[in-house]
C-alpha cells in the first residue's frame, strides 16, 4: 500500500512553508514601497534596525509583541477547535473595562502586585463574557461565530465609547478617558531585563505583562496538548463527526473554546491599560485583535510559533514607526498592509505553495521515503 | 424647527447614508448569492474610494474617477475570487486579508501621491457628482407639503442615489429573470445541480463575485465623489460591514436589502438627530446606542429569533467535484 | 446506422489507488431498458459518470449512436442526448419545478419568453409521457418520488434520448418504485432507451430487457434478461469466491447482551432508514448484518452507539436500557461496556490529523488510567498505545507518527485495538476489513472470532458476504431498513443473495 498523505519534514510545514508565505508578503509589501518611491532595501534596513538596534526599539517591539501574544492565542484556541473568532478586538475593549474597573477601585488600597491578579482575572472574565454570547449562539443556536463576532466588535466600539463618555470619564474632563490610576495599578516595566544586555529601555512601556504573555502562552501549550479539555477541543476541531464518536458534548466544547479564546484577549487590555498609559482610553485596542488573526495564521496556531509571529509584528509596529520618522511617505499604515498581506498568503492562499513544495521533497527523498512506505504498509 | 422639517430632514439624511449601504449590500448579494462568502466589502469600498476620489482628482473628470474606483474594486474582488474559488482558499481569511491591505494602502498611497495626510485632494465641480435638480422642483417649490418632499426626498441627489435605487428593481429582475440570476442563484444553493446541467461553477462563482466588485466601486465612488469631495482616510467606517448586517438582515433578498438599508440608514439619521437631545419618557438615548443597533438587530437575527436568516446553502464552501 | 445506442470499448479509470473500471465493453441496444447490476463499489457509478462527462476515462472509447464522440463535461453528452438521473437528485432545493427543468437549457438571457416555452414544452412533456407535476412547486416542498419526476422531466427537457438512472429507487417507496417503472417502460415503448443502474436483484427482473453485471471494476457478464434467472444473476454479482478460511469452533452461546426491539431510525432527510427492526445478541456469538450497502446498517449501528437519535424502539445493553430515542452518551455507553468500531474509520473513528497514541485513546480518554486531575498523562498514554501497537502488530510501531502516515490497515488495527483492549461486555463493528490489506483482514478476522471465544456478543455489519458468512453464527439480512430474514452461516450465496437483493422477501410477503 502506498502512504495515502504525503508527510513533509517538520521543519518544512512550520519552517519553511510559512518563511516562503511571509517572504512573497514582503516582496508584495516592496513593491508598495517602490510604488510610494522608496527604497525597499532601505526600509527594510531602517525597520529592523528601528525595531532591534537600541534599547528603546527593542523594548517597543517588545511592548507591542506582548499585545500581539495574547490576542494571537485567543485566535489560535478558537482554531484548534474550529471556529474563526474574529472578535479579538471586541473582547480586548471589554477586557479592558475590567481591567479598569480594578484599577480604579483599587489602586489607592493595594501595592501594584496585589492589584495585578485581579485586574488579569477581570480583565479575562470581560473578555471571556464578549466572547460568550457568539460561542453560545454558535452552539446553540448555528449562528455563524464569525459574523456574530464581527457585530460584537461594533457593538464593543459603542458599548465603551458610551462607558467612557457618560460614564468613567471624571467629572469635568474633556478627554473620553478615565482618571490616571495611582501607582497601585501600574505595572512595573522590565527595564533590569534588557539592562541586562546593556540596553537602556528608555521611554518604552516594555513590562511585566510580556512575562504574563510568556505564561499565558505557556498555559494555552499546555492546554491543548496535555490536557483532556485540550484533546477535546482538538478532537472537534479537526473532526466533529469523530468527536460526536467519541461522545465530546460539542455544545459544551464550543462554548468553552469561547470563553478561553476571549479571555486570552481580554487579558492584551493589562498591557496598554495598566502597563503603559495608566488609564482606560477610547481605541486603546488599537487593531490588535485583528493583528491576532495574521499572527495565528503565520504561527499556525501554535505557541511556540505565535510569540516569534508577535514579535516580528512588534518589530513592524516599532520599525514602522522609525520608518515613518525618516521616510515621511511610509507611514505606519504599511503594517497593516503587510498584515493584510500575511493574511492572504499565509491563510487564504496557503496551498498556492503547498503542492509545488510537496511534490519537490518527495521527488528529493523519493527513494528513501519509498521503502519507508513499504515497511508502514506490510 | 417644525416637526415636518425635522422629518422632512432626518429622511432625506435617511436616504444620503442609506445609498452607500445599498450599493455594498447588493454588492454583497451577487458574491454571496453564488456561494462566495465576502466579509470584504469594507475593504473593497474603501480602495474604491480612494482610486475614485484620487482618480477624480488628478484628471479632473467624476466619470473616470468613477471607472477607477470600479477598477480597483474589481482587482480586489478578483483576488478574493481567485483564493476562495481557484485555490479554495477560506474565503473569511481572505476577506479579512483585502479589509487590511486596503485599509492600509489608501492611506500610504493618498499620502505619497497628495501629501495631505491620506486625504485625496478637494474635487472641485466637474470632478464630483452633484445634486441634480429634477424638472418641476422649482414648479412644486411653493406647494405646501409636496414641495418640500419633492424637493427634500425626490429631487436633489446625486446620480449615484438615483442609481443604487434603481439598482434593487433590477438586481431582482436580474435575480429572478435572467437566465444569468437563474444559474447565479443556483450555484450558491446547489453547484452540484449547476455541473451537471453543463454550466461551469468557477465561471458563474467568477461572476458573481465580478459583480460585487463593480458595485463596491459604485459604495466608494459615491462616498469620495457625491457625498464627500474626496477620499478621507478610512471613511467608510464600518460601512461595509453594516451593509454584510444589512445583507444578512434581508435574507439576501434585493428588496429588503433596500428596506434594512434604509432602516439602518434611518437609524444613522436618527442617531445624529437625537444626539444630545432629551426625549420624553426615556429621556436622552445615547447615540451609542443608535450606533450599536443595527448589529444588535442583526445578531438576535442570526440567533433566530425573529425569523431566521438561511444563507445561501453552499455559502463559504469551495466546489469539489463528489465522487 | 448501428442499433447501439452506447457502445463503451475498454474504459478504464483509476483515482489513485483505487481501479474502479478496469477495460469495461458495453453495448446497450436502442430502445431497451438495460440494467447494469452489481454490488456497492463495483464501479457502476463511475461508468455512468464517464458516459456522462463528469469523470474522463483514463483510457476507453466511447461510441453513441454509432459515433465516436469524446466526452469531455456533461455538456457534450447532453448534446449528444444523453441524460441522467442521480441518485443524490441534482436538484436546486429552493427552485421551482420549472427553474429547475430550465437551468442550464435556457433559451435566452432574459427568461421571459423562455419561461413561456418552457412552460408549454413542461406541459407537453408531462402529457406525452403521463409525467404529471405542478410546474410552480418548490423542490423541497415535494416528496422524493416527485423530485425524481423532476429529474426525469429535466432530462427530456433537454432533448435526452438516452437517460441513466443511477439506483433511482433507492430513495423510493415500493409504490412510488412501481410507478417509476411504469414510466419507464413506457419512455422505452417509445423509443428512449434506458439504463437503469441498480444493485436490486427484484428490479432487473421486473423491467429490463437486458442486463450486465459488474463486480469489482469488472464487466463479467451480459444477459438478456428473459434468458436468465435470479439466482444466476447473484451469483454472477457475488462471485464464486473462495471462503476465507477462518479457524472457528462452535459458538459457546451464554446470556442476551444486547437486545433490539422495534427501532426505527430516520436518516437526516427524514427518510425511514431502519424500520421496525428487532434481533439480540448473545454472549459468545457473533451474529452478522448482511446487506447491500445504504439498506439502513449504517443508521442501526449509529443509533445502538448513540451517535443518531433514534425514532422509536428500545435497546438493551446488559439488560440495562439505552436511551436511542434521547440522548444516549456514547462515552456512557462506554463505560457500559458497549464498544464500536465504526463503518467509516476516517471521518468517525480516527482523527488522522493526530498522532497514533491520540487515537489510541480517542473516546475513552476521559479513563483515569490516562488523566491526572486535568491533565493527560502522556507516559501512560503512549505506552498504552505502544503496548497496543505490539499486541496487534500496528506497524510502524511508532505512536508518534500521524495516523495518516499509516496504512489502511494499520489504521484499522489502531481502532480494533483501542475498541477490544478494553474487555467490552458488547462489541459492535462496521466494515471490519475495508480498505484493508488482505494480510491484515486474516489477522484482524481471527480477533473477531478471539473475542467471540472469550465470551463478547459480537455485532457485525459488513457489506461483504464472504465476510460475513466466515465469522458470524447467525445471519441476519437487511434489506430497505428491514431484517428480511435470518440464516445460519451454511446459507448458500444464492439464497443470501436475493435476500440482499429484496427478491425473497417479495415471496415470503406474497405467501
Amino acid at each position: 500500500m502506498s502512504v495515502p498523505y504525503a508527510k513533509l519534514p517538520l521543519w518544512v510545514e512550520y519552517g519553511l512553508i510559512p518563511l516562503i508565505n511571509l517572504v512573497v508578503a514582503f516582496l508584495v509589501a516592496g513593491l508598495v514601497v517602490l510604488l510610494v518611491g522608496e527604497s525597499p532595501i532601505r526600509a527594510a534596513t531602517l525597520l529592523v534596525q528601528g525595531a532591534f538596534g537600541y534599547g528603546e526599539g527593542l523594548g517597543f517591539t517588545l511592548y507591542y509583541a506582548t499585545n500581539f501574544i495574547f490576542t494571537g492565542l485567543a485566535v489560535a484556541v478558537a482554531f484548534h477547535c474550529g471556529l474563526f473568532n474574529i472578535g479579538g478586538e471586541g473582547q480586548a475593549y471589554i477586557g479592558g473595562l475590567g481591567v479598569a474597573i480594578v484599577a480604579l477601585a483599587l489602586d489607592g488600597i493595594f501595592p501594584w502586585f496585589l492589584t495585578l491578579p485581579f485586574a488579569i482575572l477581570a480583565g479575562a472574565l470581560f473578555g471571556a463574557a464578549w466572547a460568550f454570547i457568539p460561542g453560545y449562539l454558535q452552539a446553540k443556536r448555528g449562528s455563524h461565530v464569525v459574523i456574530t463576532t464581527i457585530m460584537f466588535n461594533f457593538i464593543a466600539s459603542s458599548v465603551m465609547v458610551y462607558m467612557l463618555v457618560e460614564v468613567l470619564k471624571p467629572i469635568g474632563s474633556m478627554a473620553p478617558q478615565t482618571e490616571t490610576f495611582l501607582p497601585g495599578a501600574h505595572i512595573p516595566t522590565l527595564d533590569w531585563l534588557l539592562g541586562i544586555f546593556g540596553l537602556d529601555i528608555g521611554g518604552a512601556p516594555f513590562n511585566l505583562t510580556f512575562v504574563i504573555a510568556l505564561v499565558a502562552a505557556f498555559l494555552v501549550w499546555l492546554l491543548i496538548w496535555r490536557t483532556r479539555l485540550g484533546f477535546e477541543i482538538r478532537t472537534m476541531g479537526a473532526s466533529p463527526t469523530a468527536a460526536r464518536y467519541a461522545g465530546i458534548k460539542e455544545v459544551r466544547i464550543i462554548i468553552i473554546t469561547m470563553l478561553i479564546s476571549g479571555g486570552l484577549a481580554g487579558m492584551m487590555a493589562l498591557n496598554p491599560i495598566m502597563g503603559d498609559q495608566d488609564r482606560l482610553q477610547l481605541d486603546f485596542v488599537a487593531g490588535a485583535g485583528f493583528v491576532g488573526i495574521a499572527v495565528a495564521l503565520m504561527g499556525r496556531s501554535h505557541p511556540v510559533g505565535i510569540i516569534p509571529a508577535a514579535i516580528l509584528f512588534g518589530m513592524l509596529y516599532q520599525g514602522g514607526a522609525e520608518i515613518a520618522f525618516e521616510m515621511p511617505e511610509i507611514s505606519r499604515d504599511m503594517i497593516t498592509i503587510i498584515q493584510g498581506l500575511v493574511i492572504l498568503f499565509a491563510g487564504a492562499l496557503e496551498n498556492m505553495f503547498r503542492p509545488a513544495i510537496t511534490t519537490f521533497f518527495a521527488t528529493l527523498s523519493g527513494a528513501g521515503r519509498r521503502s519507508e512506505a513499504t515497511a508502514a504498509g506490510e | 424647527m417644525d416637526y415636518f422639517q425635522i422629518i422632512l430632514v432626518t429622511l432625506e439624511a435617511t436616504i444620503r447614508l442609506s445609498v452607500p449601504l445599498i450599493f455594498a449590500a447588493l454588492a454583497g448579494l451577487y458574491s454571496e448569492r453564488s456561494g462566495v462568502f465576502d466579509i470584504g466589502l469594507e475593504g473593497k469600498m474603501l480602495a474604491a474610494a480612494f482610486a475614485g476620489g484620487a482618480a477624480a482628482a488628478v484628471y479632473g473628470s467624476a466619470f473616470i474617477g468613477l471607472a477607477a474606483a470600479i477598477l480597483i474594486s474589481v482587482a480586489l474582488a478578483m483576488v478574493h475570487a481567485f483564493a476562495s474559488i481557484t485555490q479554495r482558499g477560506n474565503q473569511i481569511v481572505s476577506g479579512v486579508a483585502i479589509n487590511f491591505i486596503a485599509l492600509g494602502s489608501t492611506v500610504i498611497l493618498g499620502q505619497a501621491w497628495f501629501q495631505q495626510g491620506g486625504r485625496t485632494p478637494q474635487l472641485g465641480e466637474g470632478s464630483r457628482f452633484e445634486a441634480i435638480r429634477l424638472p418641476l422642483t422649482d414648479t412644486l417649490e411653493d406647494v405646501p407639503v409636496i414641495g418640500p418632499i419633492y424637493e427634500n426626498l425626490i429631487s436633489e441627489h446625486f446620480l449615484l442615489t438615483y442609481l443604487a435605487f434603481a439598482l434593487v428593481p433590477f438586481t431582482w429582475w436580474v435575480l429572478y429573470r435572467t437566465r444569468f440570476g437563474l444559474r447565479l442563484r443556483a450555484v450558491g444553493e446547489n453547484p452540484g445541480a449547476v455541473d451537471t446541467a453543463g454550466i461551469s461553477v468557477t465561471q458563474m462563482r467568477y461572476l458573481g463575485v465580478l459583480c460585487c466588485g463593480i458595485l463596491c466601486g459604485f459604495a466608494g465612488a459615491y462616498l469620495s465623489m457625491a457625498v464627500a469631495a474626496g477620499f478621507v482616510k478610512g471613511m467608510t467606517a464600518g460601512k461595509g460591514f453594516i451593509a454584510l448586517a444589512a445583507l444578512i438582515f434581508a435574507k439576501w433578498k434585493p428588496v429588503n436589502v433596500m428596506l434594512a438599508c434604509l432602516l439602518f440608514g434611518f437609524l444613522d439619521a436618527l442617531a445624529i438627530l437625537l444626539q444630545g437631545q432629551e426625549l420624553p419618557v426615556v429621556g436622552e438615548v445615547p447615540v451609542q446606542f443608535m450606533q450599536a443597533l443595527p448589529y444588535v438587530l442583526t445578531v438576535i437575527l442570526l440567533a433566530g429569533f425573529i425569523g431566521k436568516a438561511i444563507p445561501p446553502k453552499a455559502g463559504g464552501q469551495p466546489y469539489v467535484k463528489e465522487r | 446506422m448501428s442499433d447501439l445506442a452506447i457502445e463503451l470499448r475498454g474504459i478504464d479509470k483509476s483515482f489513485g489507488p483505487v481501479h474502479a473500471n478496469k477495460n469495461i465493453n458495453l453495448s446497450v441496444h436502442k430502445g431497451t431498458i438495460h440494467g447494469i447490476i452489481g454490488e456497492n463499489g463495483a464501479g457502476k457509478s463511475t461508468l455512468m459518470s464517464i458516459l456522462y462527462g463528469f469523470y474522463q476515462a483514463d483510457a476507453g472509447k466511447i461510441f453513441v449512436n454509432g459515433d465516436e464522440i469524446t466526452i469531455r463535461d456533461p455538456n457534450v453528452a447532453i448534446a449528444a442526448g444523453i441524460g441522467m438521473v442521480h441518485q443524490h437528485f441534482m436538484l436546486v432545493d429552493n427552485f421551482t419545478v420549472l427553474e429547475n427543468v430550465m437551468l442550464g437549457a435556457e433559451e435566452n438571457a432574459i427568461l421571459n419568453r423562455g419561461i413561456v416555452n418552457a412552460r408549454a414544452e413542461l406541459k407537453h412533456l408531462e402529457d406525452e409521457y403521463a409525467l404529471e407535476v405542478d410546474p410552480d412547486a418548490v423542490i423541497e416542498e415535494l416528496p422524493v418520488g416527485l423530485q425524481q419526476r423532476v429529474e426525469i422531466l429535466k432530462a427530456l427537457y433537454r432533448g435526452a434520448d438516452i437517460l441513466i438512472l443511477d439506483e433511482p429507487t433507492g430513495v423510493l417507496t415500493p409504490a412510488e418504485a412501481d410507478h417509476l417503472f411504469r414510466i419507464l417502460e413506457q419512455l422505452r415503448d417509445q423509443g428512449k432507451t434506458i439504463i437503469l443502474i441498480t444493485h436490486k436483484l427484484r428490479e432487473i427482473m421486473a423491467i429490463t430487457d437486458e442486463v450486465s453485471v459488474m463486480r469489482r471494476g469488472e464487466m463479467v457478464a451480459t444477459r438478456k434478461t428473459s434468458e436468465t434467472n435470479v439466482e444466476e444473476l447473484a451469483e454472477l454479482m457475488v462471485g464464486r469466491r473462495v471462503l476465507l478460511r477462518v479457524e472457528k469452533g462452535p459458538a459457546d452461546v451464554k446470556d442476551v447482551k444486547l437486545s433490539v426491539d422495534g427501532l426505527t431510525v430516520r436518516d437526516n432527510r427524514g427518510v425511514v432508514m431502519v424500520d421496525n427492526v428487532s434481533f439480540e445478541v448473545r454472549a459468545g456469538e457473533i451474529v452478522g448484518i448482511a446487506g447491500v450497502a445504504g439498506n439502513g446498517q449504517s443508521e442501526l449501528l449509529q443509533a445502538i452507539t448513540g451517535i443518531r437519535r433514534a425514532e422509536s424502539g428500545t435497546v438493551l445493553l446488559s439488560d440495562k436500557p439505552i436511551d436511542v430515542t434521547g440522548d444516549a452518551d456514547p462515552q456512557d455507553l462506554r463505560k457500559r461496556g458497549l464498544a464500536h468500531v465504526p463503518e467509516d474509520r476516517h471521518h468517525m473513528g480516527l482523527v488522522l490529523t493526530f498522532e497514533e497514541n491520540e487515537n489510541a485513546i480517542l473516546g475513552y480518554h476521559y479513563d483515569d488510567e490516562y488523566l491526572n486531575g486535568p491533565m493527560l498523562k502522556l507516559d501512560a498514554i503512549r505506552s498504552h498505545a505502544a503496548s497496543s501497537a505490539e499486541k496487534y502488530d500496528i506497524r510502524p510501531p511508532d505512536v508518534r507518527l500521524k495516523t495518516s502516515n499509516f496504512s489502511g490497515g494499520n489504521q484499522q488495527k489502531i481502532v480494533l485495538a483501542r475498541e477490544m483492549e478494553r474487555d467490552p461486555a458488547v462489541l459492535v463493528i462496521g466494515q471490519p476489513t475495508r480498505g484493508v490489506d488482505v494480510g491484515a483482514i486474516e489477522f484482524i478476522h481471527k480477533r473477531i472470532i478471539e473475542m467471540r471465544d472469550a465470551g463478547k456478543a459480537v455485532l457485525l455489519v459488513s457489506v461483504e458476504l464472504d465476510e460475513i458468512r466466515s465469522l458470524s453464527d447467525r445471519i441476519l439480512v437487511m434489506f430497505a431498513g428491514r431484517v428480511v430474514g435470518e440464516r445460519t452461516p451454511e446459507a448458500t450465496e444464492g439464497e443470501l443473495g436475493l435476500l440482499m437483493a429484496g427478491v425473497e422477501e417479495e415471496q415470503e410477503a406474497a405467501q
